[in-house]
């Protein structure tokens, strides 16, 4: 269960950073110069495989309570990050993440911003762009891929969950560039919510462990916690639609 | 340089700490006190359970409020 559970969330992580970096670089590719956002997108691409080549290794030796207990920490609290946005999109509190609007906003940024030229850079607007978008949205599917595999101490699953990380981003990245246009289809805000779950069950699972916690049936415990904490996710979208608070959806676009 | 510096410490507070410090503050500590009770040799695994059940509504209770 928990190899598949990693694999699904994994992937779906993936799924929703490669469509947001996906939206950035096509919105200042046709806008500005596609030789420079190659550049961009080549030198992020090139700074992850470095930050990834350093970190890989060095996360295998750490004793693996350390590292469950730090690296559950911080998948608890990305997990809980991601939740509470998603909870507060569904429940009608936050504006829902709108690809064509983020897509829209970019381009006309694009159109006005100053041209500088750098080195071999022609459009430096356009690289910093292109760089940026992929290297931030690429930083969190790097740790999130790094951290599930080296917890489970399986080569073969983590380098699985890479596999598909790598075929996620093709299939995002062909798709984006056979439309020319951001892929608004993508139930974002759904998978966001899914992922939030999962990152928040296992962050509070290893987290538990790496402090010296036993759980009652050990593995079997996240059969129970990944339902109970998608109970509670949904039961206080269901509670903020209904409270005093509850207002209509901003139309405007958020991260 | 020490402007570089900022910015990077900014970027890792944003990173990591995201947009409710609560949150984070609430793991902290949650994950100390399941080493506290850990080590009493008292059953420990319901203390990060217990902090989510409780922090995740109070921070999006301030949210709400916020707006």
């Amino acid at each position: 269960m928990t190899g598949g559970a990693l694999f699904v969330a994994v992937f779906l992580a993936c799924v929703v950073e490669a469509v947001e970096a996906l939206t950035v670089v096509l919105a200042v590719g046709t806008t500005r110069s596609w030789r420079s956002t190659w550049l961009g997108i080549g030198a992020a691409l090139v700074t992850l495989a470095v930050i990834v080549a350093i970190l890989g290794p060095a996360l295998t030796v750490i004793p693996l309570d350390a590292l469950r207990l730090v690296v559950g920490g911080l998948l608890l609290i990305f997990g809980l990050q991601w939740l509470r946005k998603a909870i507060l999109r569904a429940s009608g509190h936050k504006a829902t993440h709108d690809e064509e609007a983020i897509f829209h906003a970019q381009r006309v940024a694009a159109e006005a911003a100053a041209d500088a030229s750098r080195g071999v850079i022609t459009d430096w607007y356009a690289f910093v762009v292109a760089f940026k978008g992929v290297l931030l949205e690429g930083l969190e599917v790097a740790f999130i891929v790094l951290t599930f595999g080296a917890n489970q101490h399986d080569v073969p699953l983590a380098a699985l969950a890479a596999l598909a990380a790598l075929v996620a981003v093709a299939l995002v990245a062909i798709a984006g560039f056979a439309i020319r246009g951001p892929l608004a289809r993508v139930p974002e805000n759904t998978l966001k919510f899914v992922v939030g779950i999962m990152l928040t069950a296992f962050g509070t699972f290893w987290g538990a462990e790496g402090a010296g916690a036993s759980w009652p049936g050990a593995d079997a415990a996240l059969l129970v916690l990944v339902p109970a904490i998608a109970a509670i996710a949904v039961g206080l979208v269901l509670l903020l639609r209904g409270s005093q608070f509850a207002q209509r959806r901003p139309a405007e676009a958020t991260r | 340089m020490i402007a570089r510096l900022r910015a990077f410490g900014a970027f890792c507070y944003d990173f990591v700490v995201g947009d409710d410090w609560r949150l984070a503050l609430a793991v902290v500590i949650a994950l100390g006190v399941t080493v506290a009770v850990a080590h009493t040799g008292v059953p420990a695994w319901w203390v990060l359970p217990a902090a989510v059940v409780v922090v995740l509504p109070v921070s999006l209770l301030v949210a709400v409020r916020r707006k």
